[in-house]
């Protein structure tokens, strides 16, 4: 019996959720021949790169970061989409997360995986990283984010896998193939009741543990730019502001890729409209966030009105960075808002268009933030403007494509969607819900007859 | 160190001194044009006025090896630290090249080698014995001509006498013809350098950070 003919016979939700595991369409086979040519390509550049040291880039002296620095808080930002939004969404006992909280979760272990390697590009001297912790020194934020990343890339490994058990150990039993795989990832689960009790336990501890250290993370990597002394980096908000982004980004991404994954796998029954219609108000929400503290950052830099910080807040408003800011704006704040304040337009377009603008403008916001101030140093003094190189620009797209590569194969090895969460869903929660719903309504009162 | 601008005539012998003295990579008129120079002691320029009326003011800038020196404390690998004579040290073999303390240097006077150095081959036998070569990928900067200090250091140990002002200056210093540049111990009374920087002409770059430099310029008069 071949892997597809076992699938054939099963109940609808497994055998949906489980097909594009066995079944591989052509168009599948030329997205990821495509992706996998272009992160080749950006391999082929970062080679030359090494060979040749940074000069490959178009960094200059007073432009220290550039691309690849942008990179890194941007994907960085993306992370936050799966495990802080699944953990929330557990926490808060939505029960309409059960078949979004896996495809979230792969976004965050996959893309920190890709984040992660961006400052490694951009050392001077990749070759000594372990330096940082050899010598490290515990007065500077690099070090701190170099802990932070790697817990959260623990824990929202950890949290992904955890609540993926029960799944595995379904496919293993069925014998799908590759069956080494499965049988030693399930961990020998077989969804006796002392098993299943341990694996909640995990989960809502770790759901609990994770959205400190997702808050930490994007707050050091603000803190990265806020502890120096530079004009429009040192600022107090800087932590808070980057988490905001990182969150408003996540979700973004989430949406686009519950958009494609739902229309090339048929998952229009598990990403229903009033998905999208959900995470179009958190859009709306952190659309309303994100104004208010870039506002906030931009009018004390002008209230206060020092020289070295004007440039740059010129540079910004009207001068040569007009563009990239207003933009920015447009694509963070207008855009998302008029479409997500209306519910005609909160349904899957109207969504997935939003979200294309707002990760458009998180990755114009961090080169909003790294460009114009390092192109205005304290001391005036004569700037030749960065342009990235091909070679930046080749590592860029590599990243992008090696990020979307690996997010379609763990399509191919993993349900995307929840199995066990979904059936359990079917079963329980109706019940809880309206248990829970009735425990919220005040007791009824029995007049006192005596 | 002390610079007084308005003996200071931008000449640039300190530039050219330091450079010999500390074997700095020749990037060529390329590297001019992407900004990607190394040098670690620049005389900045700047035209005041209307032709006729004009005239040109000269600072030097360098290393201004701060007291609070704001690109040790984000330096993760301690590659950039203070040394007990409370000079700005630079260990090449330990840098990262993350650039970190290049963008929080408010004075930005640290040089990164984007390439691998290059020298023409005329000046290759030149190359001072006493001043490790950079690698591409790290950054350097200006360290006073820490090597010379070290020699002065053991010279003094041999005769068996303290350290004195003028056993050792830098390059620049000695370079300077107008002698624009005085070296010395801002804490030692004994050191015209320590009176200097209590003239009331004397200033340094961006006081208000607190980085509290050991470079201070006395402000021209005329
Ligand atoms: S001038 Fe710049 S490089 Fe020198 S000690 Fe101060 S901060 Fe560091
Ligand atoms: S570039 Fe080198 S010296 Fe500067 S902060 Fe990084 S590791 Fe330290």
């Amino acid at each position: 019996m071949s892997d597809l003919e076992k699938i054939e016979g099963l109940p609808a939700d497994q055998r949906i959720l489980l097909r594009p595991l066995v079944r591989t369409t052509r168009v599948f086979w030329f997205w990821a021949g495509l992706m996998a040519a272009i992160a080749l390509w950006g391999l082929f550049a970062y080679s030359l790169q090494l060979r040749w040291g940074l000069g490959m880039t178009g960094l200059n002296v007073p432009e220290y970061w550039g691309i690849y620095i942008i990179c890194f808080v941007f994907f960085i930002g993306i992370s936050h989409a799966g495990t802080l939004i699944s953990a929330i969404l557990r926490i808060s006992k939505a029960e309409w997360r059960r078949s979004i909280t896996r495809s979230a979760e792969f976004i965050t272990v996959l893309v920190i995986g890709f984040g992660a390697i961006q400052p490694i590009i951009d050392l001077g001297r990749p070759d000594r990283v372990l330096n940082v912790i050899l010598y490290g020194s515990v007065t500077s934020p690099l070090l701190w984010d170099v802990c932070s990343i790697c817990l959260y890339l623990t824990a929202s490994s950890i949290y992904l896998y955890i609540p993926m058990i029960p799944d595995l150990a379904l496919i293993r039993d069925l014998g799908i193939r590759p069956r080494w795989l499965y049988w030693f990832l399930a961990l020998g689960y077989e969804g006796k009741p002392h098993q299943k009790e341990v694996l909640e336990k995990i989960i809502s501890v770790l759901a609990v543990a994770v959205i400190p250290i997702a808050v930490s993370v994007h707050t050091i990597i603000g803190w990265i730019f806020a502890l120096t002394l530079r004009p429009m980096w040192h600022s107090t908000i800087f932590g808070p502001y980057f988490v905001v982004g990182a969150i408003y980004s996540g979700i973004a991404a989430l949406i686009l890729a519950m958009a494609v994954l739902r229309r090339v796998y048929g998952l229009g029954n598990y990403f229903k409209d009033i998905h999208f219609n959900n995470m179009g108000l958190m859009l709306l929400l952190m659309s309303c966030l994100w104004f208010y503290f870039t506002f906030a950052e931009h009018l004390t830099a002008w209230y206060g009105g020092e020289e070295a910080e004007m440039a740059t807040l010129w540079s910004k408003l009207t001068g040569e960075y007009a563009f990239p800011f207003w933009l920015m704006v447009a694509s963070c704040f207008f855009i998302p808002f008029v479409l997500m304040c209306r519910q005609a337009t909160r349904g899957v377009w109207g969504t997935s268009i939003a979200s294309f603008f707002v990760v458009l403008g998180m990755w114009l916001e961090r080169f909003n933030i790294v460009v114009p101030t390092s192109q205005n140093p304290r001391l005036p003094r004569e700037v030749v403007h960065y342009v990235p190189s091909w070679v930046e620009l080749s590592i860029m797209a590599g990243t992008f494509a090696g990020f979307i590569l690996v997010y379609m194969l763990a399509t191919k090895f993993f349900p995307i969607i929840s199995i066990w969460e979904i059936e359990e869903g079917r079963e329980l929660s109706v019940k809880e819900v309206s248990e829970r719903v009735a425990s919220y309504l005040p007791d009824a009162i029995e007049e006192a007859t005596a | 160190m002390v610079i007084d601008l308005d003996r200071c005539n931008g000449c640039q012998a300190c530039e050219v001194a330091c450079r010999t003295e500390n074997n700095i990579a020749v990037g060529g008129p390329e590297r001019a044009r992407e900004d990607r120079t190394i040098s670690w002691i620049q005389v900045r320029s700047e035209v005041e006025g209307e032709w006729p009326d004009v005239r040109s003011r000269f600072i030097p800038v360098l290393c201004m090896h701060c007291d609070r020196p704001p690109c040790v404390t984000v330096c993760p690998t301690h590659a950039t630290q203070k040394s007990a004579d409370g000079l700005i040290g630079q260990i090449y073999p330990r840098c990262i090249g993350c650039r970190y303390c290049a963008n929080a240097c408010p004075y930005t006077i640290k040089s990164f080698n984007w390439f691998a150095p290059e020298y023409p081959p005329e000046t290759l036998d030149g190359l001072n014995p006493d001043v490790s070569i950079r690698p591409a990928g790290v950054i350097e900067k200006c360290t006073f001509c820490y090597h010379r200090l070290q020699k002065a250091k053991d010279q003094a140990r041999a005769e068996g006498r303290p350290l004195r002002e003028g056993d050792y200056v830098p390059a620049c210093v000695e370079s300077c013809p107008t002698e624009a540049m005085v070296f010395g111990d801002l804490d030692d009374p004994q050191h015209r350098v320590h009176h200097l920087a209590r003239d009331p002409k004397a200033f340094r770059l961006l006081e208000g950070l607190s980085t509290e430099p050991k470079v201070f310029y006395l402000a021209e008069e005329k």
